[in-house]
């Protein structure tokens, strides 16, 4: 009896899940990746000739919770023009009812994988440029809920791309009242979304384990709001410093002791004991990397004393050296 | 400070400092004020001119440069003057120019953002 390959039997499977795109603009053209709720295709807007992503919702979906999260996602997606964020182009449901959207297809790899070669200023360059989409959903009253290392993605030039919103919290009332999008599924048929209802209730957990906030744990979605996201981004800076997920039991070298207090307040169990703001958890990598204090950790004075030679390390050399020179001179003008 | 003051300022004690130690010479520990005074508005002549070069040319490299040539060429003239003692008057001041050089380009503030 012959077997079917894998690669047969993943390409038989990934033709039989392939979505009836026939009544829209678009051309499946490869399966991409599979998440929690849908997958990833790549294909072609046959109008305008470029390629783009389409999120899919192909797993079984009684309840209609998974739809309205997809929906609710694009949604999210709509309303935070930036360039951090991957730009949501359309969105509706297909003729077989499977609800998409339609976005930037992002061509780079993950924060997992563009790491491994990178210094340490660079990974602290990389979380900021990560803060700064956050800090922008976070002014639109958007929390991302679901930030880990394999949602970021670092285009061809350096780009940082927050991907996956479909846990985000929406706490904006203008956002969250509105309905309808149109898009461009079956023609005629009213293809709009019905009102982004809440997809978590109290009690239920949502979320990546180790990167996810002790109250999304708990499933206390009433407490959760931007300093989740704060936790979030402090074990994520933690992951990129150590290379360790928060899971995992610590084997490298112990973290500079500023970093540790940048990663240790950021991740405080207790919400009220975070930073206020991604803004200011940035700005305390900001003031590490030009080498002065930084709000969350207070340093002795030899500490403080070594920070400023380490700062200042080419202009004390050059002072030392005129020193000795003279020194020197003076001494043996006296030989 | 801009660059311009940061090198005056720099200038000024480094030539103060530099002529002082004139003071372990015995030979000319009694014309020790002209010394210092000579050496003093030596440094500050360096610290304009490269303050002023800081101001212009954004690069630190360039800054260290300037300043070393300055400072060697200020300090040739006094040994020229002096007719003799090149590498003992020349090295001190070559390393005054290159240590204000270094500042300017690195501490010192641009005066457009002073502005701003």
């Amino acid at each position: 009896m012959k077997w079917l390959s894998d690669e047969t039997l993943t390409r038989l499977q990934a033709s039989v899940q392939c979505p009836d795109l026939s009544s829209t603009r678009y051309r499946a053209l490869k399966f991409v990746a599979r998440g929690g709720m849908g997958a990833v295709w790549l294909a072609e807007d046959v109008v305008l000739h470029r390629r783009v992503a389409l999120k899919v919702l192909d797993v079984e979906d009684r309840t209609g919770e998974l739809a309205s999260r997809l929906e609710r996602e694009a949604l999210v997606l709509a309303h935070l023009e930036h360039p951090g964020i991957v730009p949501v182009h359309d969105a509706g449901t297909l003729p077989d009812g499977r609800v998409f959207y339609c976005m930037k297809y992002v061509e780079g790899q993950t924060l997992e994988s563009y790491i491994v070669n990178t210094n340490l200023p660079q990974r602290l360059g990389l979380a900021q440029r990560i803060a700064e989409p956050l800090a922008f959903a976070h002014s639109k009253g958007i929390v991302h809920r679901d930030l880990k290392p394999g949602n970021i993605m670092i285009g061809a030039f350096g780009e940082v791309l927050i991907m996956d919103w479909g846990l985000a919290k929406i706490t904006n009332s203008t956002i969250q009242e509105s309905s309808h999008i149109t898009s461009a599924g079956t023609p005629g048929e009213q293809t709009g979304f019905a009102t982004a209802a809440p997809i978590t209730s109290h009690g239920k957990i949502l979320g990546t384990p180790g990167y996810m906030s002790p109250e999304q744990a708990r499933g206390d979605s009433a407490a959760m709001d931007e300093r989740s996201d704060i936790f979030s981004l402090g074990a994520i800076l933690r992951f990129m410093l150590t290379g360790q997920s928060p899971e995992e039991t610590p084997t490298t070298a112990p973290l500079p002791k500023p970093l540790n207090a940048i990663c240790q307040k950021a991740m405080a169990p207790e919400i009220s004991e975070r930073y206020a703001s991604i803004q200011e958890m940035s700005a305390d990598i900001s003031q590490y990397l030009e080498g002065v204090p930084i709000s969350a950790y207070r340093e002795g004075i030899v500490e403080r004393g070594m920070r400023l030679l380490e700062r200042h390390r080419v202009a004390v050399v050059l002072v030392l050296a005129y020193i000795a020179m003279r020194v020197l001179f003076i001494l043996f003008s006296h030989r | 400070m801009n660059k311009v003051l940061l090198g005056i300022v720099l200038g000024a004690v480094l030539g103060i400092f530099d002529g002082l130690t004139a003071w372990f010479t015995p030979e000319v520990r009694n014309q020790i004020v002209g010394i210092v005074i000579g050496s003093t508005v030596k440094g500050i002549i360096a610290g304009v001119l490269i303050g002023w070069f800081a101001r212009k040319v954004n690069s630190l490299a360039w800054g260290i440069v300037f300043g070393l040539s300055v400072g060697l060429f200020l300090a040739f003239i006094i040994a020229q003057l002096q007719h003799g003692h090149y590498f003992a008057i020349m090295l001190p001041g070559g390393m005054v120019g290159l240590i204000v050089g270094y500042a300017t380009q690195r501490y010192g503030v641009s005066s457009k953002l002073q502005r701003v």
